[in-house]
């Protein structure tokens, strides 16, 4: 038990510390959005890592909460915290509506599955031009809540961080709790666990609703952040980038999930300069990854520094 | 009255009878086993009772209730565990942990309460965690307390299911072969503790090709042949039956 | 009426098959490694990439497409090489992520080497369009059809008639006996890559007077042809065929009749469809675990 808690206090004391460190807004900005795929990235990775499933549609449930949010708030005047929650309904629900049928494929199915979601979200978001802007995107008003605005990067970064913060803390808890134990076992043998009482079909729907809910509010939260969005945020590259972050951080492990977004989204800014390049870059490292860590960078070091998981 | 009642149980996979027509019931409390030739139907009749299979015709009832085709996670909250013939045990979980999940149905599972790290929640995993514990000794896998279920051996690995099972505190136990590829002084351990658990109340229901545990250890035997039921009854009276003999033997002997 | 709907046919076959070859390509992979190779879209655009780069130096036609599809197999056995083998026993998951890797890699080369822009070359027999019923048959619609057919018949010959294709069958159904009887599974394996990137990339030349190519057109038909196999039934070589066309003509119908904005959706929306139903697609074969 102390041994997690180490974790996590550790990962306060890096986001307490991180501001007086970063010179500029530019890296906080860089920071935020570290903050931002970890969150989405604890998310999946407990519906990929600990539940054994895959998503490669996720970005589509960041695209509904980034959408849900500049359209109630542009064109309906909503607050945002209301459009925050409409939009993490909007894909609570859908996950929770596609998921019985979809989880009932295995493999490479499920899988196809998944993906066509993703890409038909996308598409949606792409022609609907007269809510959504078509392909160039919409700008989006700044967060307000309570009366108060959040601006700036700074702002935003107290925020995240806290996020962040409670989201480590609260998938550990999950994991560790009788809910996690079921979860980690369906993956284990789906079987097994049925015939101790486990009702896989109705844990999957579950995990899957709750990581759509992370990458919704998200979602959201970043279309304030960076006051605009387009449906390149619902891409199928996004959803790719994502599991990515899944798996070279580690699957089933949290704090791989952190490290897998923090390098990852570190890697764009390296190589701002051609975009091919980063393709290269980014495909080398998935298969580079899964051929030589395929149990993830965290989950690897772990082992070899003995022990702790 | 029975514990489980199986009536007129059928069930074929395209064309193939795994199971016709098969009858039997279990008193409580006893240890009940199943043999048969390899093929005979005996994982596939698991199965159809812990509610893998669904069966194509026939009855399964538990004490008296109707639970034909029900999902095996519905059995499980009446009572019904099992271990099986090819291991299912987790391992990407320790050893305890997979014991643990046996008790899966005793503890509160809210997902928001299990986020929230609510103090009565942690307080039923510990003790569900020691009862784990004293299950994993029960079994006589003391030593492997704190082990990974990835660095167990074989043996001690068809153990551990039956810890798993015992952790659900089943009214009916399952046993698919525990004591497959076991050599005899590790299958007179298992008859010891398959003994042992009968001795406690649990109905215990047997697969087993090891024919001198059988007829050490059962009280009451049910023999398969071509997924047919070939004879019931009292272990002494089964296996002096000329027909289970021609069975596996062969009709020229 | 009917000859609208004639036209709409007619374009929805064509790129179904270019669909259906895709979906060979995923087939003949998969039965060989149990691999969904995510990079097959890749070698679809490689073909039609290939085919201009080499006009472009001008080289004649005839070498030009030669090496269209020679250089792509080849690429084919390098992922094989490269990216499966050393990942031999891995998950579901970190296969598919392996591929998909490979095939951002070989679009980032693409992309880095020749540019963003499309392009394309004239079509093989001309552009004036055939009259038939009232809708107009492009020419190169022909050579796709004509080419298609006989790469499926060719291929048809190959597994029922012939040993090597029999060993690859064989390998495909279980691995380890085709092993125990001598045939090299190593080679199964790299055949099959060069075969299914080889016919991908022939797909991809044919379809490329009509629909222009560029760096990423890859993506969208790979996926594509992805859901044709998995609609077929994965595994299924008939299956493979019959779900790229059916797959490119409903999404011709589809945009011709309802809306041309979502007509990339319906491919995807499919799927959802026959997996609903049957939840291993079209022909697929029925799997029963064994506990």
């Amino acid at each position: 038990m102390m041994r997690t808690n180490y974790g996590l206090f550790v990962l306060a004391a890096v986001l307490l510390a991180l501001p007086l460190l970063l010179p500029n807004t530019y890296y906080f900005d860089i920071a935020n959005r570290m903050a931002i795929n970890a969150i989405i990235v604890l998310g999946l990775n407990l519906l990929i890592g600990f539940a054994g499933q895959i998503s490669l549609g996720h970005a589509g449930f960041f695209g509904i909460g980034a959408y849900a949010s500049a359209v109630l708030t542009t064109h309906f005047s909503w607050p945002p915290i209301a459009a925050l929650c409409a939009g993490a309904a909007g894909a609570a629900l859908l996950a929770a509506a596609i998921a019985p049928p979809i989880f009932r494929l295995r493999g490479h199915y499920l899988a196809m599955a998944t993906l066509g979601l993703g890409i038909v979200i996308s598409i949606v978001l792409k022609n609907e031009a007269g809510y959504t802007g078509g392909p160039d995107g919409m700008s989006v008003p700044a967060m307000s809540a309570f009366g108060g605005e959040i601006f700036g990067e700074r702002q935003w970064y107290w925020l995240f961080a806290g996020i962040l913060l409670f989201s480590v803390w609260a998938c550990q808890n999950l994991i560790d709790s009788p809910f996690g134990r079921a979860l980690r076992a369906l993956h284990g043998s789906e079987v097994a666990s049925q015939v101790v009482g486990v009702n896989v079909a109705r844990y999957k729907v579950t995990i899957f609703v709750l990581s759509a809910f992370f990458a919704s509010i998200m979602g959201s939260l970043t279309a304030h952040y960076v006051g605009f969005i387009t449906p390149d945020s619902a891409e199928f590259s996004h959803s790719i980038e994502l599991v990515t972050m899944v798996v070279v951080g580690g699957m089933a492990s949290v704090f791989g999930s952190v490290v897998g977004a923090v390098l990852l989204t570190a890697l764009p800014q390296a190589l701002t300069t051609f975009e091919g390049r980063e393709t290269v870059a980014f495909g080398a490292i998935l298969m580079l990854s899964m051929i030589f860590l395929p149990k993830g960078l965290v989950p690897t070091l772990a082992a070899k520094f003995g022990g702790r998981r | 009255m029975a514990v489980l009642e199986v009536s007129d149980l059928s069930k074929s996979f395209g064309g193939v009878l795994a199971v016709q027509n098969v009858s039997f019931s279990v008193e409580a409390g006893i240890v009940y086993s199943v043999i048969g030739p390899n093929g005979a139907g005996k994982t596939t009749l698991f199965n159809l009772i812990t509610g893998i299979y669904r069966p194509n015709s026939g009855e399964i009832r538990l004490d008296g209730e109707l639970v034909t085709g029900r999902a095996p996670h519905e059995l499980a909250r009446k009572g019904v565990a099992r271990t099986f013939q090819n291991l299912q045990i987790c391992m990407n979980m320790t050893a305890i942990e997979n014991v643990m999940v046996g008790g899966h149905l005793s503890l509160d599972r809210n997902l928001i309460k299990g986020m929230l790290r609510f103090p009565s929640l942690r307080c039923a995993d510990a003790v569900l965690r020691d009862r784990a514990a004293e299950l994993m000794a029960y079994v006589g896998l003391h030593a492997y307390r704190d082990a990974e279920a990835g660095a167990m051996p074989y043996g001690a690995l068809k153990r551990l299911e039956i810890a798993r099972a015992l952790a659900a505190q089943p009214r009916i136990i399952f046993l698919d072969e525990p004591a497959a590829g076991f050599n005899p002084t590790e299958t007179v351990e298992i008859d010891g503790l398959v003994r042992k658990i009968a001795d406690s109340g649990i109905t215990v229901v047997l697969v087993e090709h090891d024919m001198k545990m059988v007829m050490n250890i059962s009280d009451r035997i049910l023999v398969l042949n071509y997924g047919k039921k070939l004879t019931e009854g009292a272990a002494r009276d089964v296996r002096r039956d000329p027909a289970v003999i021609a069975a596996y033997l062969g009709k020229a002997a | 009426m009917f000859s609208q709907f004639l036209q709409f046919m007619f374009s929805g076959v064509t790129v179904g098959a270019t669909y259906a070859l895709a979906a060979l390509g995923f087939t003949l992979i998969y039965n060989a490694s149990n691999v969904i190779n995510f990079a097959q879209g890749e070698f679809i655009m490689l073909g039609g990439m290939l085919t201009v780069f080499f006009l472009k130096t001008g080289l004649p036609m005839p070498v030009a497409l030669a090496l269209a599809v020679a250089i792509p197999a080849a690429v084919g056995v390098l992922v094989e090489k490269l990216a499966i083998e050393p990942a031999k026993g891995a998950e579901v998951v970190g296969l598919i992520i392996i591929t998909i890797g490979a095939s951002l890699v070989l679009r980032g080369v693409v992309q880095i080497w020749l540019g963003k822009g499309a392009a394309a070359f004239p079509a093989f027999s001309g552009d004036a369009p055939i009259a038939v019923g009232g809708a107009a048959l492009a020419p190169q619609s022909l050579w796709v059809l004509g080419t298609t057919a006989v790469i499926v018949v060719a291929l048809w010959l190959f597994f029922n008639r012939t040993l090597a294709g029999k060993a690859i069958l064989a390998t495909s159904f279980d691995p380890l006996a085709a092993q125990l009887v001598g045939i090299n599974t190593q080679w199964v394996l790299l055949v099959s890559f060069a075969l299914s990137a080889a016919i991908g990339a022939i797909g991809g030349i044919l379809l490329t007077p009509i629909t222009m190519t560029s760096y990423d057109v890859g993506i969208m038909l790979g996926l594509k042809g992805f859901v044709a196999a998995v609609v077929g039934g994965l595994g299924n070589g008939l299956g493979a065929v019959v779900g790229g066309l059916m797959v490119g003509i409903i999404e011709a119908m589809s945009a011709g009749y309802i809306s041309s904005a979502y007509k990339d959706a319906v491919p995807f929306l499919l799927i959802f469809v026959v997996l609903f139903f049957l939840p291993r697609g079209l022909l697929g074969a029925k799997a029963t675990e064994r506990v």
